[in-house]
This record gives structure tokens, C-alpha cells and sequence, in this order.
């Protein structure tokens, strides 16, 4: 797994919860270190000891720490890069949804050996989508609920989002569009200020 | 047949023109000229980076310099050139570069111009404001942006991990207890070594050796004659010492050896004799032999009644430095030779 995602759960441990705490889920994880590092590899059993740990540790549910994982990547202030990358989405929240397929391709033309998970979206009625997520970890689509939700906030939407379940490691989860203009979101600029 | 396949593609292209609208979505950057090079419709995106609400009736040359080709001056000098890349700049305001081409109009002397703002997509989007909305659909100006996003992203990443292992090699170095050059122990290892015996409650003796002549092996035949010579030294000293010593190299052409448990003058003194008689033979180098000898100076804690490291170790150099003043290659126990003798030169 690319270090990317690794460090991504290491931050979020440490930035919700604390260094302490992200050493002893480093600890109980057994990792043969105590840091990983963004533009590294590893092995996938690190990924899910990493997790697996988290969970433990924490005495939380899998599902839910999950989610917040998902919503720490793009409302937390040490992550704005994310956040911002995946704003080039789409103007709008439902343009931003019909990016998704392209989530994939976007991250490996920026890191050719970042495997995101494969996005498939399914349009039932404009305001009514199911969002498929495949991933070599188990509860991806419990982070992409996270990450919806937050996005939504983010382009001042309002939607609801469930979580459909889990079917031969294919996660699904249902999109409904109540209001795209419920609030005024985050402002978005495509070059960042003094960037 | 073909007739009538030339008459169907005839009308298509008959039904090409294209009213405002839909020339500005398709091309937000388009200017359309008259036969005199007065603009008749401008792209919304031309006109927010001219911060106009509209460009028309305004004449192409008052708002843009032709830089290349060279010598594109008139309407005519555009037609000549049409189909060709140019490169325009904007006159007055933020003085935006595009790129465009120019092609005449089916009918008529106008002219069709589509710009771009090429690699100056990042200066122009910030300058003057614009968004998704101000390109075309099928423009790749926002994955551009989005590629020039990630890709800071990511050299900002490769910069931390850098510092990062810049900053573990550093610790790494601090915390090192080889000496590169020769193998043996650094200082920071004898150290550790001494407190560690110590802490036992081990009796030791310790000798101090500095090599003699080494400076003239190194003026005559350079550093690397007398890195050769260092790192003979470094194996004649393994050689001649136990399993369980510390053979250490302090730097320049110091060593120190510390005897765990070998504390008898004698056996010392046979051992100090030995390393003198092999540091004195000649070692080769390229076809020359350097000749070196040793001396040396020798401490051993059972003398003292509350042994330190800095005091053996001090006590050794006082030891060496009457062994170089009695005349070089022989080693002396401390205290065993007169004050006057040692202090002298």
C-alpha cells in the first residue's frame, strides 16, 4: 500500500487524537516502525494492522472510525492539499460526484503507483445516485462516506448518504440530492492565494 | 452518388455558423473580426481578462501586439498568416500572453481567432480571477491546474521526507561508534567501553599510543600513503590484542586500548613491546616504505582508589609524552619515571 493512505491514517490518529495515542496504536500494531512515510511502499498487512490497531486502541467501532477517517482528510486543517485536489472535481457538488470515476486516474497522473480505490457511480434520477467502492482494505466505503460528507459541507450541499453494505467486496452507498445550494460551502479558488 | 454526398456535406458546412452563444461556450477566447479588424464578438473569458464588458467595436491592434511572426501589422498581414501559430500580447493591463490561431470566415474578409493562454494558465487564472465556468468544457486548462497542485503537493512530501532522513543521518552519525577510516572504535565507544568496566567493578589497564614519524609519511608521500598506514596499524593492533579489549582510534594518529581484567605490570609491558616492534616495521605503500614506530603510555586503574576515565586516560597521556621525550618507539608505565623527565619539551 502506498505510503500516501498509511500516513494519511497515521495523521489522522495523531491530529484527532494525539501523538500518545498514535504511538500505541504504532505499538499494538507491531509495525516495525513508528512512522510511515508518505512516498514509501509497504506491505498491505501494515495498512490493515494499522486499522486494526486504530480500532482497538480507541475501543471504537471499525465502521465509524472509518468514517471520521474520511472526514478528517478533507475538513482537518493539516490536510487542505486533499481537500483542494479533490475540489478540481467540479464546480458543484453533483459535477464533484461524476468526477469520482476519475478519482483513479487523477491520482495516478499525479503518483503512478498510488492505487486509489476503483469509483463507479450510478445515476438512478438526477438527484439520485449509488456510489460503488473497491478496495484492497475492508471499510473503504465507511472513508468515502466520511469523505462525501465533509466534501458536501464543503460545496454548501445538502445530501444524505447510506451506507448500503457490502457485497462480494464491493461497498455501495446511496447518494440522495436534497439542495445544492443549502449553504454557502468553502470558498474554492483554482490557483491557490501565493501559491 | 458522389454528388449527391458532395451537395449533403456542402450543406453541413453551409449550417456551420454558430450564433454568440454558442461561440462563446464552445470558444470563450474567440474574437471575431471584420474585413477592417474591428471586433465583432469577443469570448466572455477575453473580455474579463480585458476587464470589458465587451470588446466589440473596439479595432484587434489597439488590444493586442502580434510578437510572432514577425511583422503582422494589418488585417491583411493576419489573413496572410491565417492557420499559423501566433503569439500575442495584451496592450495595456496585465499585459496577459496568449496563444491563437487566425482563419478567414467562410464568407466575407473576416477573420476567426481562438487564444489560449498556453504554459501562462497558472499567472492568468490567479490575475484575473477566473474559474471552471471560463473555460471550455473540453479544455485540459483545469486538470493543468490540478496537475501543477499535485505535483507541489507531492514535492513538498519529498522535501519533508528528506529532511527527515537528513535529520536521522545526522542522529545516525552522532550516535555512530566506528572510526570510518580504520574500523576500530571512535571516542564516543572507548568512552561507553571504560564507564561499562568500571560500572563492573573490572580492574583494567589502558594504553595510550601515538604513532612516531607519521607526520613525514604523510608530507612525503600524502594522505593516502598515510591512510594505508592508519589502517595497517588499526590490524597489527586486533592482532596483538584479546577478543575482549577495546582497540579505539581518537583521531589524527592517536589510539587507546583498554585490558578488561589485565592489570600485571609485566604481561603489560611484553605486550607494549610487541605492538612497538610491529608498529616498527616498515609498511608498504605503492612501492615505498613508511616507516613509523610507536610510542607509549600506560595506565592501569587498580592503582587508584576511585578509578575515572578522564584520569586513566590523562595519566596514560602524561605516560606517552615522557615515553616521546625519552627518545620515541617504548613505552613507560605512568608514574614510573621522574617528573622532570616527563614535563620536559
Amino acid at each position: 500500500m502506498h505510503g500516501l493512505i498509511n500516513r494519511a491514517i497515521q495523521c489522522f490518529v495523531r491530529d484527532t487524537y494525539g501523538p500518545s495515542v498514535w504511538k500505541a496504536v504504532a505499538q499494538s500494531a507491531c509495525l516495525p516502525h513508528s512512522n510511515f512515510e508518505p512516498m514509501l511502499l509497504y506491505p498491505l498487512e501494515q495498512t490493515e494492522a494499522a486499522i486494526a490497531a486504530t480500532v482497538r486502541v480507541l475501543d471504537r467501532p471499525r465502521d465509524s472510525v472509518l468514517e471520521d477517517m474520511g472526514t478528517y482528510l478533507v475538513s482537518h486543517p493539516n490536510v487542505q492539499a486533499l481537500r483542494r485536489l479533490l475540489r478540481f472535481g467540479g464546480v458543484g457538488f453533483t459535477d464533484f460526484l461524476q468526477s469520482l470515476e476519475d478519482l483513479r486516474g487523477r491520482g495516478r497522473l499525479a503518483l503512478p503507483d498510488l492505487e486509489l480505490p476503483v469509483l463507479v457511480l450510478v445515476e438512478h434520477a438526477p438527484d439520485r445516485y449509488t456510489l460503488t467502492v473497491r478496495a484492497p482494505v475492508a471499510g473503504a466505503g465507511h472513508v468515502m462516506l466520511g469523505l462525501l460528507r465533509a466534501m458536501a459541507d464543503d460545496y454548501g450541499a445538502l445530501v444524505t448518504l447510506d451506507y448500503l453494505g457490502s457485497k462480494a467486496g464491493d461497498e455501495e452507498i446511496a447518494v440522495h440530492l436534497l439542495d445544492m445550494r443549502f449553504s454557502s460551502g468553502r470558498p474554492f479558488e483554482l490557483v491557490a492565494p501565493g501559491g | 452518388m458522389l454528388g449527391g454526398d458532395l451537395s449533403r456535406f456542402t450543406q453541413i458546412a453551409g449550417g456551420m455558423a454558430l450564433g454568440p452563444a454558442a461561440l462563446n461556450r464552445l470558444m470563450p477566447m474567440h474574437l471575431a473580426l471584420d474585413a477592417e479588424g474591428i471586433v465583432r464578438t469577443a469570448g466572455p473569458t477575453l473580455c474579463k481578462v480585458f476587464r470589458a464588458p465587451m470588446l466589440a467595436g473596439q479595432t484587434f491592434f489597439s488590444l493586442f501586439d502580434v510578437r510572432r511572426p514577425l511583422g503582422v501589422c494589418t488585417v491583411l498581414d493576419l489573413r496572410r498568416r491565417a492557420g499559423d501559430r501566433l503569439s500575442l500580447v495584451q496592450r495595456g493591463g496585465t499585459g496577459q500572453v496568449f496563444r491563437g490561431i487566425a482563419l478567414p470566415m467562410a464568407h466575407g474578409e473576416g477573420l476567426v481567432l481562438n487564444l489560449s493562454f498556453g504554459i501562462g494558465v497558472f499567472d492568468a487564472v490567479r490575475d484575473h480571477a477566473l474559474t471552471d465556468a471560463d473555460f471550455a468544457t473540453t479544455d485540459l486548462a483545469v486538470e493543468l491546474l490540478y496537475l501543477m497542485e499535485a505535483k507541489s503537493a507531492i514535492m513538498e512530501e519529498l522535501r519533508e521526507l528528506n529532511l527527515r532522513l537528513e535529520a536521522a543521518r545526522q542522529e545516525a552519525e552522532a550516535q555512530a561508534q566506528t572510526d570510518t577510516l580504520t574500523g576500530l572504535r571512535n571516542r564516543r565507544a572507548l568512552d561507553a567501553s571504560m564507564g561499562e568496566v568500571l560500572a563492573n567493578g573490572t580492574a583494567f589497564g589502558l594504553m595510550h599510543i601515538d604513532l612516531d614519524y607519521f607526520k613525514a609519511v604523510n608530507d612525503t608521500l600524502g594522505h593516502a600513503a598515510g591512510d594505508q598506514v592508519l589502517r595497517e596499524v588499526a590490524r597489527k593492533l586486533c592482532e596483538e590484542t584479546r577478543q575482549g579489549d577495546t582497540v579505539a582510534r581518537l583521531g589524527g594518529d592517536e589510539f587507546v586500548i583498554v585490558f578488561p581484567g589485565l592489570v600485571e605490570r609485566a604481561r603489560l609491558a611484553t605486550i607494549a613491546d610487541r605492538i612497538v616492534a610491529r608498529l616498527s616495521e616498515p609498511i608498504g605503500f605503492q612501492g615505498h616504505d613508511c616507516r613509523i614506530s610507536a610510542s607509549i603510555g600506560i595506565a592501569i586503574s587498580s592503582m587508584y582508589d576511585r578509578p575515572t576515565p578522564g584520569q586513566l586516560l590523562n595519566d596514560a597521556d602524561e605516560a606517552l609524552y615522557a615515553s616521546k621525550n625519552a627518545g620515541r618507539g617504548m613505552a613507560l608505565f605512568h608514574g614510573s619515571v621522574p617528573s622532570g623527565v616527563r614535563m620536559d619539551g
